[in-house]
């Protein structure tokens, strides 16, 4: 039982170098092309980039092709229900701050079913890292219009042609209250590299969208930003506080009026952080409450603070 | 404003010899009613009652119906003390308080014969002629404003009241004033003054002018070393219950009557440094809580059925990926919104059979608001051994009514939660098919590098997904098999009364007190009779048929539905599992709870049995009729109806959903939290 049983001791002081090797698992199940493989491989780096304690990453998913993203990672991991990864994610977030909590998930997931959650675990400022793998389209269930396909998009739901006005990642993101907001290309590993680093690094609810195409139902969605397709990829530039002129025109991420602005640029539009702040997190927020709480009791026992409640009641 | 005033004298002085009408009469137990509307305070004015009996080391219960209004509607308070065992809160009041004419005309029937209605006399014109009653007629409002003077208003009558009754019951004046102090302790020392003076002016009226008659409680002398009476309603049983289990962690969302556990529970965790959030939906309420207990700390959600039903996608997920979880359920008249402040059972089904899927999970009931402490300690240790959700049915009577029991031997029970991240030796496995398995919190470092993955579709035992079907077969198994272990460890419930004999009562849930009255009545009539309370529902303990087998009828009582076979939740369970065609169901849905005389109403058809106290202080026995179909039973039920009635139009008339919803929580805010522990909005009302 759980309740008689210790915290584990320090770690040794000599770790074994955390390989690619140690945190592969399963061979993925996505079709071959899938951008996703592509998140995968860069997630794999910058877990071995940074060295992390391999027992403190968790990797945590909802329901979707994306989200079967755990089976493929060798740690601690969960599996959830559809769409409500964000608040599973929360719970584990708060209770354990030793943590690195990542979760990964599709357009469905985050936007739809699970819309609500990215509102409320945004607006509180839970401290993890949320990688949005949207490819505009339902590809577990066989083309159904997502909340991110285009007007237009010819589905087996939408036979016709998509007619309901999408969702703006971006600016739903800003508007919840994401203390960090990036945009990213599965096709650009350096650049998706870059953001999970800058997310990783970020205290509170970092959220990445990551255009990731379905090459089976949405083949080509991701063109027009990719390069070697004949697209561009256009990255933010951000501003160095250099006081250059060149600086003025340059992005402030502080700014979230400017993010709005970015966010509406036409598709593909822009790439990179779009809003970022330092709000304080639910966990800090909370953990003072605490820390007050019980230094004003004079950090009695459990025991000490349930029998004087209980010596009110007599 | 006399900034201290004089407390009155413990014992009444009286120039004169005392006459001997005037002679206090020894009861060892009384019924009081108070009615009023919500925002007058009457639940505080009964709560101090209630305390003050649980400090004497006399039994009590209470009773009471809350509007679904945030302020105003008809309102009662209904306290039963005695000095014997207290088991239900009473069919019939010996003394009435009516504050307003509606309150005099909705509850004169619940006055029983002889009783004595006292009525605020500014407000309340009673029909004298009706001879069956007492009547002590007391300008209440106005003497309340005169002893407060003006800025007051009228606020202030429930402890003018609280002074009148401490009079004719000769209750412990200074007891009663120390617990007035310890609730408005903290506040501005005008509010107490307030309220010591109101309480002074009601002791001090000359009530033996008008009401001949005293009564004193018969006193137990206090068995040394005996422990001390604590006194809290049942939500807040179940909260330090939780605390007590080392429960650290929760999450929920506001719903009546489930709100207030939540809200003890987001004031008192981060004392003991753990958490509670108040989630953005039932959906997200039960994921963060999943999100806790897969972290190392089990944690708890709740809330009542509606709730229920939107996370029990979540709860499925527990079951198939192991997880233990904590969910209580304060049950309320369903379906859909229902009646938000009305007591049902009917969501035990719910409990355990909600979701989709072969989902197995452990479902126990509290029976008393003593029972809501140590099932949260059973309901923690069940989960916690097994893995697995386990579900805690209370209900809206349990909630709000207030009870003294024992005090808990907290240094014994108390347990420190500590996550086990102890390093997992190399072959370990999440979901190993031959055994109950707990799972590995993260941060937890597994020896051979293999780490486990939690999942909620059908797997092997490392967690990888499978459709193999043998695996989906043998991890069905597992799961089912965790609960018939269980089963094979649960005490059989003792049986009350006759050990064998004609009829058998069967209850769970907050049906104990009337179920066991009942019982206890119609054996002292010569009936052999016995009852059992099922604490356990599912799964339900080994050897139930070796008790069953001792008795010619078995009756289940409980407020539900019959169904369309003509049985209620735990009747239909009892048949299918046992196969017995003895096993008879009582079923109600009026929204209201048990009464014992509809009890042996049913059991019993045509059959009489004696009061209460039949034959008190050698008075003719007064005998109750049995009313003997659902038809008479609704008409001696005519006055809780009304109130009920009243609860719900006021609750229809919130705009919205979310208004309505809103509206329930502060109601509860209000009108469910009485003692002193809570931090209390309306103190400078109620004074």
């Amino acid at each position: 039982m759980s309740d008689t049983l210790t915290i584990a001791e320090p770690a040794a002081p000599q770790r074994e170098k955390l390989t690619k090797k140690a945190i592969t698992a399963d061979h993925p199940t996505w079709c071959p092309g899938c951008g996703d493989f592509a998140v995968l491989a860069c997630y794999y780096k910058v877990l071995e980039k940074r060295q992390s304690e391999h027992e403190k990453i968790v990797t945590l998913a909802g329901i979707g092709c994306s989200s079967r993203f755990p089976y493929f990672v060798n740690g601690h991991g969960a599996h959830f229900i559809h769409g409500r990864a964000v608040p599973l994610a929360s719970g584990i977030s708060l209770a354990r701050p030793d943590l690195h909590v990542f979760l990964f998930g599709g357009d469905g997931d985050g936007f739809s079913i699970g819309g609500n959650h990215l509102d409320h675990g945004a607006r509180k400022n839970v401290n993890l890292t949320y990688v949005i793998m949207d490819n505009f389209v339902y590809g577990l269930t066989k083309k159904q219009t997502s909340p991110t396909s285009p007007i237009g998009f010819k589905s087996k739901t939408d036979p016709q042609g998509a007619i309901d006005q999408p969702v703006n990642a971006m600016k739903k993101l800003v508007a919840s209250g994401a203390t960090f907001v990036a945009r990213t290309h599965a096709s650009q590993v350096n650049h998706m590299i870059q953001m999970i680093e800058r997310a990783m690094d970020h205290q509170g609810f970092s959220v990445i969208e990551c255009l990731s195409e379905c090459v089976e139902f949405f083949p080509g969605a991701f063109d027009p930003a990719n390069p070697r397709k004949g697209g561009s990829f256009e990255v933010i530039q951000e501003k160095k506080y250099d006081n250059t002129p060149e600086d003025e025109l340059r992005h402030d991420v502080t700014d979230e009026l400017a993010a709005y602005k970015l966010a509406q640029l036409p598709f593909p539009g822009v790439f990179g952080v779009f809003y970022q702040n330092d709000r304080p997190t639910k966990n800090a927020l909370e953990k003072k409450w605490i820390d007050s709480t019980r230094e004003k009791l004079g950090q009695p026992s459990d025991l000490q603070l349930l029998q004087k409640t209980f010596d009110r009641m007599k | 404003m006399n900034p201290t005033p004089t407390l009155p004298e413990t014992t009444p002085t009286t120039g004169a010899p005392e006459r001997a009408d005037l002679r206090p009469e020894s009861i060892d137990d009384a019924v009081i009613r108070l009615a009023g509307n919500s925002q007058d305070g009457i639940q505080s004015a009964g709560a101090f009652l209630a305390r003050l009996a649980g400090r004497s080391d006399q039994e009590v219960m209470t009773y009471m119906t809350i509007p679904a209004t945030i302020s105003g509607g008809p309102s009662i308070f209904q306290v039963r003390m005695g000095t014997g065992e207290v088991l239900s809160a009473g069919d019939e009041a010996d003394f009435l308080v009516a504050f307003y004419q509606h309150s005099y005309q909705d509850h004169i029937d619940f006055l029983k014969e002889g009783g004595v209605l006292l009525y605020d006399s500014d407000n309340v014109e009673p029909n004298l002629d009706d001879r069956r009653f007492v009547y002590v007629g007391v300008p209440i409002t106005g003497l309340t404003v005169e002893a407060l003077g003006g800025t007051a208003k009228d606020k202030g009558k429930n402890i003018f009241v609280l002074g009148l009754i401490s009079k004719i019951f000769q209750l412990d004046v200074e007891k009663l004033t120390m617990l007035i102090k310890e609730k408005f302790a903290g506040k501005d020392e005008s509010i107490v003054n307030t309220a010591i003076m109101a309480f002074t002016a009601g002791y001090a009226y000359p009530v033996g002018n008008v009401l001949a008659r005293r009564y004193q409680f018969e006193t137990v002398a206090k068995k040394p070393g005996a422990p001390a009476q604590i006194t809290m309603d049942g939500n807040q049983a179940l909260a330090y219950g939780l605390i007590a289990a080392g429960v650290r962690y929760g999450a929920g969302y506001p719903i009546t009557p489930w709100s207030s556990v939540m809200e003890i529970l987001r004031r008192e965790l981060p004392k003991y440094g753990g958490l509670f959030v108040q989630a953005e939906d039932e959906l997200a309420a039960v994921s963060i809580t999943l999100g806790f207990s897969y972290s190392g700390y089990l944690a708890v959600t709740g809330s009542a059925g509606p709730g229920i039903s939107l996370k029990t996608e979540a709860i499925g997920w527990a079951s198939m990926a192991e997880i233990p979880i904590l969910i209580i359920n304060v049950q309320r008249g369903g379906p859909s919104t229902g009646l938000p402040t009305n007591v049902e059972q009917s969501d035990l089904f719910q409990a355990i059979y909600g979701g989709h899927g072969d989902s197995p999970r452990v479902v126990l009931a509290a029976s008393t608001v003593e029972d809501c402490f140590y099932i949260a300690i059973e309901a923690a240790r069940i989960a916690r051994k097994y893995s697995t959700p386990v579900f805690i049915l209370s209900d809206s009577s349990l909630a709000t009514r207030i009870e003294a029991f024992d005090e808990p031997d907290l240094a014994n029970l108390m347990i420190e939660p500590h996550p086990d991240l102890t390093p997992r030796a190399a072959g370990f496995k999440p979901y190993a098919l031959d055994r109950i398995t707990q799972h590995a919190p993260p941060g937890t470092p597994m020896a051979d590098g293999k780490y486990p993955l939690i999942t909620g579709l059908e797997h092997d035992e490392m967690g990888h997904p499978t459709g193999s079907p043998k695996l989906h077969m043998g991890m069905t198994a597992k799961r089912r098999s965790k609960l018939q272990k269980l089963a094979a460890e649960l005490p059989l419930p003792e049986i009350f009364g006759d050990q064998e004999g004609d009829v058998l009562l069967v209850g769970w849930g907050s049906t104990y007190g009337p179920i066991h009255d009942a019982a206890k009545r119609a054996r002292s009539v010569g009936e052999k009779i016995g009852a059992i309370h099922l604490r356990h529902v599912h799964p339900l303990p080994e050897g139930l048929e070796k008790i069953f087998s001792k008795f010619k009828r078995i009756v289940v009582v409980e407020m539900n539905d019959q169904g369309i076979y003509g049985f209620g939740q735990l009747a239909t369970i009892l048949r299918a599992r046992y196969c017995e065609p003895k096993i008879q169901s009582v079923t109600k849905t009026d929204g209201l709870t048990f009464r014992v005389k509809e009890i042996l109403g049913h059991v019993f058809e045509g059959k009489t049995f004696p009061g209460r106290r039949g034959a008190r202080n050698g008075s003719a026995g007064e005998t109750v009729t049995v009313p003997i179909d659902p038809t008479t039973a609704a008409a001696t039920e005519h006055a809780e109806a009304e109130v009920s009635a009243a609860a719900d139009q006021s609750g229809d008339n919130t705009p919205t959903k979310l208004g309505s919803e809103a509206a329930e929580a502060s109601a509860g805010t209000n009108e469910t939290r009485p003692d002193s522990a809570q931090t209390e909005p309306s103190a400078s009302r109620e004074v």
